[in-house]
């Protein structure tokens, strides 16, 4: 059962990864964006990370992507035309991406034994209360010093996107 | 008996409850809005019109389906199925009652209860943005697109004091689980007053409660806050190019969202399935008055008819509601059925408030639906759960 | 109780990192650039959270949640700046917004 929902939502993420960049309209990229955040969220719950896979619907998709999606619908981003990429970029771009894959999966396969596997339930410190937990005694400091970048973010954005001063 | 089997079970009959209570839904609403409006509504299609929403699905199942030539094909197909698909998940947190035994099985009167509940069903309401966003995208009518755009930033502006409004209750159940936070509500203050989260002592949630009603409109697009379908505006807003049985997924979309946002203010905010007061004051013969108090009434109507046809309805309906009364006095099912009436009676009123504010309060104009929310109810939220915050603190 | 390997996970996050870096140096579009970017931190999280299974810590997710935040401050700053740029240029593709280059 593990293996099988592991390997359902894996192909879903790479599935709706790869249209994420190979795609030409941004809408179609923005909603396998979505698609691929989905499936990460089904992963962390596999992994036991129940309050991470909330917050992943939550943040990820159900607010950074809708500000995205806004932005594509109010630019009415069209399909980008095809462009001039160098020869060496068309040549050898998917090739040398696939034996970075290779060697990083090797090294991966190399390091980490292959009789560490992830069971759903065996790991159950990733509810609410342990995640809060940790967050407000062992990381407190970055958690106030994110808030304020949060503040920041917020201001920059609002004085950005304001109408302009002229 | 075995998990799956019985998961099955419940499923099957929540989603035929849900369906039917759906349906129903709409032809309450019409009737109600009619009577405020000093109308009859529909009366043509059975008793009382009361077929009339299996006509209506008829209807919409029969007509033709069409697909505009400009429309971005999948897109649009994706939409209404989204839209229809995220509205009717969020039922399965909702606890309808305590544990019961029905047969030597004993189960929860709730399809599944996360430790993350709530963080659920807000992920869930913040994602079913989508389905309207894309409809309207997809459309490719400048209508549509303004309605999706509309209602994308009204649910996006209004679910910040939906969330902080349900955070202010959830500090002093002090758990996520929707079915616990039931339990830290049950209890009474001078063996009288429930302890329900809105009379909850160290911080009655009040203001949190309206707080959470008024997002809540604005969450399932309702007037006052339709502007994403505004009539005499934009046609019909992002629905505008839908027909047929696409059409009638958004619709049935809308009005799962209302009674799931019923569903979490009855829960969280009123007790769940807890009764408004103990049972030594006699609320177990609450549902029995209820229902044999509109027996009687039924019975009485149907002798002294108004019109003719209601010496033939009116008394069956009255025996009905009769055996039901009956039917709740039988100690044996009387465990699951007293949490369930208790439930459906908070829901139900919830849902009656929903349809008599849009038979009462005129549309908001934009501009004012944003400063609304961004300058009054979002400070306000903040402020009761700073308010929650401290008091539970002092004195939790 | 059979279970899947740690490998497995961590090597699709390789791959959707990968697919991040491929995005991001072939699409000429910035909002599908800036999404190419969001890919990627949430490959990064995917093996923040397989470690913080392996080790039965909750930091890794903690790490994850710190990551969401950030790029949660990105997006809405970064959209902006593309907001920004759109109004001057009336362009998004990024070959055309060059004019720093002369």
């Amino acid at each position: 059962m593990d293996t099988f929902l592991f390997l359902i939502f894996a192909a879903i993420a790479v599935g709706c990864g790869v249209i994420v960049v190979s795609q030409r309209h941004p809408i179609h990229s923005a909603i396998s964006l979505i698609g691929v955040m989905g499936s990460l969220a089904v992963l962390y719950l596999l992994l036991g990370a129940e309050f991470i896979a909330a917050t992943q619907v939550l943040v990820y998709a159900g607010a950074v992507m809708v500000l995205f999606l806004f932005v594509i619908m109010l630019l009415n981003a069209g399909v980008e035309p095809p462009g001039g990429k160098s020869w060496p970029v068309r040549l050898l771009g998917i090739p040398l991406l696939v034996v970075l894959l290779g060697v990083v999966s090797f090294l991966i396969r190399g390091w980490i034994p292959v009789k560490e596997t992830v069971v759903f339930g065996s790991f159950t410190g990733g509810g609410p209360r342990d995640v809060g937990g940790a967050l407000f005694t062992e990381y407190l400091l970055p958690f106030e010093i994110v808030s304020v970048l949060i503040l920041v973010a917020i201001l920059g954005a609002v004085v950005l996107g304001g109408k302009e001063i002229d | 008996m075995n998990f799956y089997l019985l998961t099955v079970l419940k499923t099957a009959v929540v989603a035929a409850a849900l369906l039917t209570t759906l349906a129903y839904l709409q032809w309450i609403e019409r009737k109600v809005i009619a009577h405020i409006q000093i109308r009859m509504g529909p009366y043509r299609v059975g008793p009382h019109g009361l077929l009339q929403p299996l006509a209506d699905v008829i209807k919409l199942l029969t007509k033709e389906d069409l697909i505009p030539a400009h429309v971005n094909k999948f897109f649009y197909m994706l939409a209404p199925f989204l839209a229809v698909s995220l509205a009717l998940i969020s039922i399965a947190v909702i606890p309808f009652g305590p544990e019961i035994e029905i047969g030597g099985t004993r189960t929860w009167m709730q399809l599944t209860d996360l430790n993350i509940g709530i963080l659920f069903l807000l992920a869930i309401s913040s994602v079913s943005v989508y389905g309207i966003a894309l409809g309207g995208w997809a459309s490719n009518n400048k209508y549509s697109l303004l309605g999706s755009l509309r209602s994308a930033a009204q649910m996006i502006s209004y679910e910040l004091p939906l969330g902080l409004a349900l955070a202010a209750p959830l500090l002093m159940a002090g758990t996520l689980s929707l079915r616990e936070i039931v339990y830290a509500q049950s209890g009474y203050w001078f063996g009288m007053i429930p302890k329900w989260a809105v009379f909850q002592m160290p911080a009655p949630q009040v203001i949190g409660f309206l707080i959470f009603l008024i997002a809540a409109f604005a969450e399932t697009n309702r007037l006052p806050f339709d502007l994403p379908e505004a009539e005499n505006e934009l046609v019909a807003g992002f629905h505008t190019e839908y027909s047929s049985m696409k059409f009638a997924s958004f619709f049935m979309a809308e009005y799962a969202n209302m009674v799931t946002i019923t569903a979490v203010a009855t829960t969280v905010f009123l007790g769940g399935w807890m009764a408004p007061f103990p049972a030594e004051y006699g609320s177990r013969l609450v549902p029995t008055a209820v229902l044999g108090l509109a027996g009687a009434l039924a019975l009485y109507h149907g002798f002294h008819p108004l019109r003719p046809r209601d010496r033939r309805t009116l008394p069956v309906v009255g025996v009905v509601f009769l055996v039901l009364a009956g039917v709740f006095l039988l100690p044996a099912v009387q465990s699951w059925l007293l949490p369930l009436f208790w439930f459906l009676a908070k829901t139900g009123a919830l849902l009656f408030l929903f349809i008599w504010v849009r038979g009462t309060l005129p549309r908001f104009r934009y501009d004012q639906l944003m400063r609304f929310g961004w300058k009054f109810l979002f400070p306000v939220a903040v402020v009761n759960l700073f308010a929650t915050a401290l008091l539970v603190a002092l004195f939790g | 109780m059979a279970g899947v390997p740690l490998a497995w996970y961590l090597i699709l996050s390789a791959i959707l990192f990968a697919l991040g870096i491929a995005g991001f140096l072939f699409r000429r579009n910035l909002i599908t650039m800036f999404m190419s970017i969001e890919l990627m931190l949430n490959a990064v999280n995917l093996s923040f959270v397989a470690f913080s299974y392996k080790f039965g810590r909750v930091d890794g997710q903690i790490f994850t949640f710190f990551v969401m935040v950030v790029a949660a401050a990105e997006a809405a700053v970064g959209l902006a700046i593309i907001l920004a740029v759109f109004r001057t240029r009336k362009t998004l593709a990024v070959d055309e917004i060059d004019s720093l280059k002369y």
